[in-house]
């Protein structure tokens, strides 16, 4: 390097480090790096913001988020919260958000049986349901999402017969062009007991399962964790449920001519995506799945059969708890996946967040900057506290080596 | 102590028990491993579980599978000219209308590129054909220039093939300087040619003072080579075609092709800062990860849309095709540089003291050292990222980019075709040839995978 040029500077000065050019020291070049960095990003940061003012006001359109309370004047056809034409601009984001948040969750819990099943039959010795799980992962990895979620809306669900020729489910469902329509649970008054029932249930069923623990740290002696919880969280609720005199019901859907009256009516843009995100996410946990498994080493299997445990403790003690430890990270990721790609319902016509207030609210407001900030606040916000909480997962199970 | 070995047994000896009178029973032989029964059995019906699985999978392949093949194959309709041929007949529907395909098929390929210059887009495809095959198989002669054309001689070349405009134009335009036409923008690329020069002179070897001549020299032999080039570009004459005609299958392999050279090296460049000691780079590249990662991608366009053009001066308008290209790479490098990242940090500290104790700078520890083995070590995790790009150039249908998808979009809804099975038939065959692509690239990360895990296994 260029550094050879400098000498040393002699035996002039008492500092005998030779004597280096500026540019030449690394610490003077990280410095002046990263100020002509800072500078860069800043002068690109002021330009953008003076010109959107500039552009905004040439255009008339507002800034600032006073549009928050005006009356958006659309309506939204699936709601979790009352939300009326003559509501709020903010009312409507959070009837966005909430929509989102439920196909997320519902897709989340579903994906996980799903991507479960499929993962570990991968792994099945049973060539031929080794050979489908490894199709169905191959096939639905390589396509992409928004192609399903075409497929299932268009190809599918609008190919559903009409209204009059509604397909009868078992149960009491119908399903047609305009959705699926369920009965609809009607709570009578002791209901809140059943519920307050399943709570405490769930909360004395955590407690045992602690004593549990630390007796059999203490003792060794094991107790019957399993059947006192499903005791108290399935016989308990039930038994409360009888005795408060059965307090729930449900309201059929009535078949008319032309509409369908009563019961739930589960539009047929949130069953497509819902449908699209948990076939599509399920084929990537399966593969996570494989992945845990795989990377728990036979060894492990082996020396817990040598100490004399059988299958079902070695697999429960032994292999699922490590593999557990390299599976969860990644199916986080995959959870977030899912929820970043529920915004793809504005393709199918699906009011979250960003179909409604991405789409309309900024086509109506005009007010881009704003209502994109907002957006992307929300999807980050989800995020950052999902990693926050992963890390803190992740510090807590580590390996702890020497 | 006993004499007789027990090797021929005296007779009437019934108080040796322990000594066998008859023969022992013979057992049957072993259950057959091998040979197509013996594999049914350890495959497929070994336990009575495992035969109820296998009934079970069977029951699912038996109601799936023969749907399947009678739809795409033996009851679809192959010729035809228009709805007539896929409409339900006798009351029974058709299966797959690929009669449909066949007659829209230029129009999945080309969108609306104009019909006299889609030889253009054929050499296109021809020209990325080849330098793929270049730079995948593993024996062909120069690689290394396989690069270069795949990274620079390929993209400009296909810029000015699609577009018909000059693509080295930006050589030319320190002659700018001289007629005085755009005097910022001359000085831009003036700076930028003469940097080129030096820093290649520098990384030569050659003293500083030596290598601003050799920028100089840069500077005016590349100016007058745009300037030449503009000549012969013209002398060519192909026609400018705007960006708004590129459609179909050619679009979606344009910005996927940008993408995936955009994306590593940035994500590279974004690694090493979120890696960097210094702070400042390293809380922008930590900062800019988080952010894309953070948020869905259709938001990310969304901007590129709507905001870019906010924040622009009034007077530059960029095209809408670049600014989706624009956030689609962005948005892949930020997973890229997660990937790359991944790789450096797998390799061992060692590797980095001895490149350091070898007297090599940073730029050429890393160029030399520690990227070469760290790529190595991701290439089926960045083919991965590749595969997701390609995936989501699927999104730019959301921001009105004519791309394969809305191809097959805007064909499945033309009235001529209007028939019931055709929507399903324009899905099908999108999902075939994403499938191509994305399964193609799986399969090469794949091998990959394995040719260097032989590599680590000597």
């Amino acid at each position: 390097m260029s550094s050879i040029d400098a000498r040393p500077s002699g035996a002039t000065g008492s500092d005998s480090r030779p004597h280096v050019a500026f540019w030449n020291n690394p610490k003077a070049r990280g410095v002046l790096f990263q100020m002509l960095l800072f500078l860069a990003v800043g002068f690109l940061a002021y330009a953008a913001a003076s010109n959107a003012i500039e552009n905004l006001q040439k255009q008339k359109i507002a800034s600032g988020f006073g549009f928050w309370n005006n009356i958006a004047g659309f309506d939204i056809g699936q709601r979790l919260i009352p939300y009326e034409t003559t509501s709020t601009y903010g009312r409507a984001f959070w009837v966005g958000l909430l929509n989102t948040l439920l196909v997320a969750g519902i897709g989340i819990v579903l994906a996980t049986l799903l991507g479960f099943v499929i993962g570990i039959a991968r792994l099945s010795r049973n060539w031929l349901v080794a050979k489908l799980a490894t199709v169905y992962v191959e096939l639905i990895r390589n396509t992409p999402l928004l192609l399903q979620l075409l497929f299932w809306y268009n190809a599918v669900l609008k190919a559903l017969p009409e209204v009059r020729e509604s397909l009868a489910l078992p149960g009491g469902a119908f399903l047609n062009t305009r959705g699926l329509f369920v009965p609809e649970p009607v709570f009578g008054a002791g209901f809140s007991l059943v519920l307050g029932a399943l709570g405490a249930g769930f909360v004395a069923h955590l407690g045992i399962r602690r004593w549990a623990r630390r007796r059999q740290e203490r003792t060794g002696q094991r107790a019957p964790v399993l059947a006192i919880g499903f005791g108290l969280i399935v016989l308990l609720p039930l038994l409360v449920y009888l005795l408060a005199g059965q307090p729930l019901s449900f309201a059929y859907p009535d078949l008319g001519r032309f509409n369908i009256r009563g019961g739930v009516q589960v539009y047929p843009e949130f069953v497509a995506l819902l449908l699209g995100l948990v076939i599509y996410t399920a084929a990537f946990i399966a593969e996570v799945v494989r992945a845990g498994i795989q990377a728990v080493s036979k060894g492990q299997t082996e020396a817990a059969y040598a100490l004399g445990l059988r299958p079902g403790p070695t697999l429960d003690l032994v292999v699922i708890p490590q593999a557990m430890r390299v599976i969860i990270p990644p199916l986080t990721s995959q959870y977030l996946n899912l929820t970043k790609n529920s915004s793809l319902a504005v393709a199918v016509g699906y009011p979250d967040l960003v179909q409604v207030f991405a789409g309309t609210v900024l086509n109506q407001t005009g007010q881009a900057v704003e209502v994109i900030a907002i957006t992307m606040a929300v999807y980050l916000t989800i995020s950052l506290a999902t990693s926050l909480i992963m890390n803190w997962y992740n510090a807590r199970k580590a390996l702890v080596e020497r | 102590m006993s004499t007789e070995m027990s090797s021929a047994p005296p007779s009437g000896t019934a108080s040796r028990a322990y000594v066998r009178a008859a023969a022992a029973q013979v057992l049957p032989p072993p259950v057959a491993t091998s040979g197509l029964i013996g594999w049914l059995r350890t495959n497929l019906f070994s336990s009575p579980g495992n035969t109820l699985l296998t009934l079970l999978a069977l029951l699912i392949a038996f109601w799936i599978i023969p749907g399947f093949v009678r739809f795409l194959i033996t009851d679809a309709v192959w010729s035809g000219a228009d709805r007539e041929a896929c409409v339900a007949k006798g009351g029974v529907l058709p299966g797959a209308c690929w009669a449909f395909v066949k007659d829209r098929l230029a129009y999945f390929i080309y969108g609306a590129y104009p019909v006299e210059s889609r030889w253009r887009a054929d050499l296109f495809f021809l020209l990325g054909a080849l330098g793929i095959g270049w730079l995948l198989w593993l024996n062909a002669p120069r690689r290394d220039l396989g690069l270069v054309y795949f990274l620079v001689v390929l993209p400009l070349a296909v810029y000015g093939l699609l577009s018909g405009r000059n693509p080295l134009a930006f050589l030319a335009y320190p002659y700018d300087l001289v007629t005085g036409r755009s005097v910022i923008l001359g000085l831009v690329f003036a700076a930028l040619l003469f940097l080129a020069g030096f820093l290649v002179a520098r990384s030569e070897g050659v003293r500083a003072g030596r290598a601003a001549l050799f920028g100089l020299a840069a500077l005016v032999i590349l100016t007058a080579a745009g300037l030449a080039f503009e000549r012969l570009w013209g002398a060519i004459g192909l026609a400018p075609v705007d960006t708004a005609r590129w459609g179909g299958l050619m679009v979606t392999l344009v910005v996927a092709g940008v993408g995936i050279v955009a994306s590593l090296p940035l994500g590279i460049l974004l690694a090493l800062g979120r890696r960097s000691k210094l702070p400042v780079i390293k809380f922008f590249s930590v900062l800019f990860i988080e952010f894309v990662r953070g948020v869905p991608l259709i938001t990310v366009l969304f901007m590129a849309n709507t905001m870019l053009p906010l924040f622009l001066p009034d007077d530059i308008t960029v095209d809408k095709l670049l600014r989706a290209l624009v956030g689609i790479a962005l948005f892949a490098s930020a997973y890229m540089a997660e990937v790359v990242r991944a790789g450096l940090q797998a390799l061992p500290k060692g590797q980095y003291e001895g490149a350091m104790a070898v007297g090599l700078g940073y730029w050429q520890m890393m160029r030399l050292i520690i990227l070469p083995q760290a790529l190595k070590v991701t290439i089926p995790n960045i083919v991965n990222t590749y595969i997701g790009l390609f995936k989501d150039t699927s999104l730019l249908l959301i921001v009105g980019i004519f791309d394969f998808l809305k191809a097959i979009e805007t064909a499945r809804i033309d009235p001529q075709w209007a028939a019931p099975t055709v929507s399903a038939t324009g899905y099908a065959f999108a999902a075939i040839v994403y499938f191509i692509f994305c399964y193609g690239m799986a399969s090469y990360a794949r091998a990959t995978e394995r040719r260097l895990s032989k590599a680590d296994k000597r």
